[in-house]
């Protein structure tokens, strides 16, 4: 935990996990808007399924995946967009900002990239926690090339759930960049929007990267944007397998790692700017 | 309406004073609904029809949907941020004053900045209009403007049905985004290639297709029942149902005390 150390009291890992708790579960209590949540997302995704079928009945033959690949990746989308959706950012901290509490955050002993990226993680777990399950299981019983099949074997499964945790934690150390740039500029609103339109739309959650026309797609899929959602859930679809599936990986690390790095040490650079008026 | 007028004007003088984030919302606004087209762009790129609709054709559909949306947006921001109004307890100021609530709701925002997505479907509408294969005689412009005002009315009914469901919970307000961002999103597309079933609940439950599909129809040729063209303000009914519903949950308000 060393680079995270940005204070000088010693870091260790159980106050972050203790922050990753109250987060947790105060997350977990907003139980109707878990409902309401479940309800969107399943008419959503039950809309971009259909919508999918219609094209794929216009010409099957330019349909760059599988219809049950497909279905797959939609429903795990939907089942799981409190983990990846980018415009999700938490209201308090941006307050903490420009309301100057951002002082008392540096009192406490510990890193504030390392809080800031635990509770961002832990909010959003939360909201994934309560809705992910209701939707998966509808999924499952649906007909079957429009619901969620299984994962294409056990290696899928396992290739899937390390490339889950690596895609989540590359979208929680992109969104990092935004609050730290908030830092930098105390108005975000505008970065804040710009960013959130080119990374949805990059990563894959308006249109799955296989539509991409060719030469886009075999870029985007080496960047940090096709590393967060579109990987894991292709994994899991079975669309990328074998050697691809373990580059693909690679390319979440290399990523996570230079996302995070930097982030670090523009916090670091940041903070050394703010300069906390009194009051 | 003089009234009306007067609080439009102090709106946007209010919203022009920071000329700055005023321009980089309207951009984002802008952004946010280019991405749309530019998936609509690839996924045609790709199929090239979809239902034997046209790349050109869809784009007329989507710009009246968006400039519908937008429009409403745009006006009717204050239902839009009525739960705020309710959790914050700056309705019983409103309720105090002698003039209707609603009226006071109308008029307590309004969100220009929402018009970036409005010059995303102009410009939409600039590409499409000469290639769309659509002769554009009179009566087949006044389709198309009965379709965006019928739309503005309909998304306007669904901003005040959300305000209205706001009265009973707070918290689970965010199924109506299904039917407000939703059929935003997915009215990109004429809302019959989504099957018979989504295109029965979007005629009789929710007017969505009186002005988007059936007036559609008419518009880019697939019928030439001119009657299809009217059929937008059969769907501005709408308004009616949600405002009485509005006005239901308004009597059964009480104060968060705040």
């Amino acid at each position: 935990m060393k680079r995270f150390n940005l204070s000088k009291a010693p870091v260790g890992m159980k106050k972050y996990l203790s922050f990753f708790k109250i987060r947790f579960i105060a997350g977990l209590s907003y139980r109707s808007a878990a409902w309401a949540g479940v309800f969107t997302q399943f008419g959503w995704g039950f809309m971009t399924v259909l919508m999918f079928k219609a094209f794929y009945e216009s010409s099957p033959e330019s349909f760059p995946i599988l219809f049950s690949s497909l279905s797959s990746y939609i429903w795990l989308q939907q089942a799981l967009l409190a983990m990846f959706m980018f415009w999700f950012f938490d209201g308090e901290i941006f307050d903490s900002i420009t309301s100057g509490g951002i002082a008392y955050e540096l009192c406490r002993p510990c890193g504030l990239y390392a809080m800031w990226f635990v509770k961002n993680m832990a909010a959003r777990l939360s909201n994934a926690a309560l809705r992910s399950v209701p939707i998966l299981l509808v999924a499952v019983f649906l007909p079957k090339p429009y619901g969620i099949s299984p994962p294409d074997g056990i290696l899928s499964a396992v290739l899937f759930l390390i490339s889950l945790i690596l895609g989540f934690l590359v979208l929680i150390a992109m969104s990092m960049l935004i609050y730290i740039s908030a830092i930098y500029t105390l108005s975000s609103a505008g970065v804040r929007i710009l960013a959130t339109s080119a990374v949805e739309f990059l990563s894959g959650a308006i249109i799955p990267i296989p539509f991409f026309p060719d030469g886009l797609r075999a870029v985007i899929e080496l960047t940090p944007f096709a590393a967060m959602q579109s990987t894991p859930f292709l994994i899991y679809s079975g669309h990328i397998d074998g050697d691809k599936a373990v580059f693909l990986i690679g390319v979440q690390l290399v990523w996570l790692a230079a996302l995070g790095l930097f982030g670090v040490f523009a916090m670091s650079r940041a903070l050394k700017r703010v300069t906390v008026q009194g009051g | 309406m003089r009234l009306y007028f007067k609080y439009l004007r102090m709106l946007v003088r209010s919203q022009l004073e920071y000329r700055e984030s005023f321009i980089m919302t309207l951009l984002g606004q802008f952004l946010v609904s280019f991405s749309a087209f530019l998936g609509i762009y690839f996924i045609l790129m790709r199929f090239h029809t979809v239902r034997d609709y046209t790349f050109p054709e869809i784009l007329i559909c989507f710009s009246s949907v968006l400039a519908s949306f937008s429009l409403a947006e745009c006006f009717a921001r204050g239902f839009d941020a009525f739960p705020r109004l309710i959790k914050s307890g700056s309705l019983d100021r409103i309720l105090l004053r002698p003039r209707g609530v609603a009226f006071q709701v109308l008029t307590s925002n309004l969100e220009l900045s929402r018009a970036g997505r409005l010059l995303q479907a102009i410009f939409m509408l600039i590409y499409a209009v000469p290639r769309c294969g659509v002769v554009w005689t009179a009566d087949k412009i006044a389709t198309l403007a009965v379709m965006i005002a019928g739309g503005v009315l309909v998304f306007t009914a669904l901003f005040i049905l959300y305000a209205g469901f706001s009265f009973f919970t707070i918290e689970g307000l965010e199924f109506m985004n299904l039917f407000t961002d939703g059929v935003r999103e997915f009215g990109q597309y004429p809302l019959s290639i989504y099957g018979e079933g989504v295109l029965k609940l979007f005629t009789y439950v929710i007017p969505v297709a009186l002005f988007q599909y059936y007036p559609f129809l008419y518009l880019v040729g697939r019928s030439d029942d001119k009657r299809l063209a009217l059929l937008p303000i059969l769907g501005a009914v709408f308004i009616l149902p949600c405002s009485l519903f509005f006005r239901l949950g308004l009597r059964r308000y009480k104060s968060t005390g705040s």
